[in-house]
């Protein structure tokens, strides 16, 4: 990647001098790409200028990246909300409790399939891969969960979504790329194939593994239908689908929003919870960002 | 493996010399799997728990669509109580909303694939083309950042931005119009969604271009510059093909989820003021099964979808196989 990306900087790659057609394309392509970053970027600052403002200012459509008359009763109120903070937390646990799930299935099962000489290999891959392009559907999946009394747990959201095939096909291409000596090696030493994979092979690939638990953690940390379908108790919902209520006007009794500040601060509370939802997610971009960008092109390899 | 198995021809079962095989019949194949067990069973012991995930949430569920062909009671067998045949199909082919609902999945599929599938590899270009690498990088991390947001998030931020007071009601305004609830008019449901869509993922679509454009032979351009070839003919001529592989396997990929189109988006952003543009299969079998509790009729539709999807991918890679050479698998 860095070696490659060298090339692209040489000015003298591609002809020894520009033409005068092409410098004018490089203006208006840095411009584009401006461009391209002040959209992207625009709805954040939106909502967080939003956020901070108060009502009467966005009501009157005088809200765009600036905050109008700072005001930061929607942040007190959204913060003095018990079951924000309970559904908030019901986040953190099933994204931690998933993930772990995910991980523990996923590598086991990449591992096996990442064995050229196991007999009965095309058969395992291929259960895996053709539910990548079929699948039961929502409604004999609903009838499944409901029927196995998974509803209203926490099983009902960590379980059913375990194994994404994609990170599994990620994760077998990075296991098929460790050398197989190694593993031979520890098989001469008189380990067992569960003493290879724990002593000899994880250790080998905490880079892929971090990939795996930040792909997991963050699909989790974002999904809402399996929680919004599955659950029905306030108290057990994931912060996801508290914004998704606030948002479509069915917030519960004992929800902030349900106060008498409701009218006046909807707008307002909806920019602060969509503020405090992403949060956690903007603060660890930009260290992530680049695992994730390996992890899918790992992925593109071989998948 | 079946056919490296094949070329020695197995002993004949009649064979006195095999006696101490207890099968007779196929004693290679047989004794093989015997092998395999014995000397892999701790590592087929690791498949044990993922392929339990997949026969109970993957393979039951499909298995479940059994429904569709029977009476369902709540409450009662996952498998339903007894068979109607193809009642539940024939109600929604007869059904007018069904029709409807078709039509807009096929329209809002077709919109997202025209635009959320080239517009990647057009900003991969043109990222290819910039020399500052920090600048480069600047743009490529934004670009990535709404591929991290939860759907949630993305449909909060829509109402936000089209809401009367939003910024889109502000542009208008500032131009002289009147604002326009947005989000209640069926005609404006199409452009809304599509645009999101294209903001959602447009940056992170470029990764892999980007990776498939460092892998071109710089010797193609240095030829084709010899040739004579300006820029823009050397991006036709070498980068171009150098990316279509990745691109033919992207479509097919796009089509694939053609009629899946973002359900969970849709959900949360439509009413019933835009059903006549909103409402798509998914959304529609969604509102059957959870609304009016019907749910052998919803399966049915969702079983016609899956169906319909897995006809696509497999065609598209049959076609892709057969004029580019290119195919998933």
């Amino acid at each position: 990647m860095v070696t490659l990306g060298t090339k692209i900087d040489a000015p003298t790659t591609r002809g020894p001098v520009d033409s005068r057609g092409y410098r004018i394309f490089r203006v208006v392509n840095t411009i584009v790409l401006l461009g391209v970053v002040v959209v992207t970027l625009y709805p954040f600052l939106n909502i967080v200028a939003r956020s901070l403002s108060e009502e009467a200012y966005i009501i009157a459509g005088k809200v765009t990246i600036v905050p109008r008359g700072f005001d930061l009763t929607a942040y007190k109120l959204l913060m003095s909300d018990a079951m924000f903070w309970t559904n908030y937390r019901n986040t953190v646990v099933y994204t931690v409790v998933a993930t772990l799930i995910s991980i523990v299935l996923t590598t086991c099962y990449a591992y096996v399939l990442s064995k050229p000489q196991l007999k009965g290999r095309p058969f395992l891959i291929g259960v895996a891969l053709f539910t990548m392009f079929f699948s039961g559907g929502l409604i004999p999946n609903y009838v499944l969960v409901t029927s196995l009394g998974m509803k209203n747990t926490i099983w009902a959201v960590v379980i059913p979504n375990a194994i994404s095939v994609f990170n599994l096909l990620v994760m077998k291409a990075f296991f098929e790329s460790l050398p197989s000596e190694l593993e031979e090696a520890a098989a001469v030493d008189g380990l067992n194939t569960y003493g290879t994979l724990l002593r000899i092979v994880l250790p080998l690939s905490k880079a892929i593994i971090a990939t795996m638990v930040l792909f997991y953690a963050v699909s989790f940390w974002n999904s809402w239908f399996t929680a919004f379908l599955y659950i029905d108790r306030q108290d057990l919902l994931p912060v996801t689908v508290y914004l998704r209520n606030l948002i479509a006007g069915a917030t519960s009794a004992e929800s902030a929003a349900a106060d008498a500040d409701k009218v006046q601060a909807a707008a307002t509370l909806q920019a602060v919870t969509i503020v405090l939802t992403t949060l956690p997610i903007l603060a660890i971009y930009p260290f992530v960002q680049r695992y994730f960008v390996r992890g899918v092109m790992l992925g593109a390899v071989k998948g | 493996m079946t056919s490296t198995l094949r070329p020695p021809p197995p002993a004949p079962p009649t064979s006195p010399q095999h006696a101490q095989s207890p099968a007779p019949r196929s004693p290679r194949r047989r004794r093989s799997w015997r092998q395999a067990l014995r000397r892999d069973w701790q590592l087929y012991s690791l498949a044990i728990l993922p392929l339990l995930f997949f026969l109970v949430f993957r393979y039951l569920p499909m298995i479940g669509n059994i429904i569709a062909f029977r009476r369902f009671k709540p409450g009662g067998s996952i498998f339903g109580e007894y068979w109607v045949g193809l009642r539940y199909f024939r109600m929604f082919l007869t059904d007018p909303t069904f029709w409807e609902v078709f039509t807009n999945t096929l329209v809002l599929g077709t919109l997202t694939l025209l635009f959320c599938f080239p517009l990647p590899i057009v900003l991969a270009l043109l990222l290819n083309e910039v020399r500052a690498r920090r600048f480069k990088r600047f743009v490529q991390s934004v670009s990535y950042l709404p591929h991290f947001l939860s759907i949630v998030i993305v449909a909060a931020m829509v109402m936000q931005l089209t809401s009367i007071e939003g910024t889109a009601n502000q542009l208008v305004t500032l131009f002289g119009g009147d604002p326009v609830p947005f989000l209640q008019r069926p005609e404006w449901f199409r452009t809304i969604y599509v645009s999101s869509e294209v903001w959602q993922t447009v940056g992170w679509g470029t990764i892999l271009y980007l990776a498939a454009l460092t892998t071109i032979d710089e010797d193609l351009y240095e030829a084709a510059r010899i040739d004579g070839a300006g820029r823009l003919r050397q991006t036709w001529h070498v980068t171009l093909p150098g990316i279509r592989p990745t691109m033919v396997t992207l479509l097919i990929l796009n089509i694939g989820s053609f009629l899946a189109v973002g359900f969970e988006k849709i959900l949360l952003l439509y009413n019933p003021l835009t059903y006549p543009t909103a409402d798509v299969i998914s959304t529609y079998l969604f509102r059957m099964g959870f609304q009016s509790s019907n749910f052998s009729y919803a399966a049915a539709i969702g079983l016609f979808e899956a169906v319909i999807g897995l006809i696509l991918v497999l065609s598209a890679n049959v076609i892709s196989r057969r004029t580019v050479g290119t195919s998933l698998w």
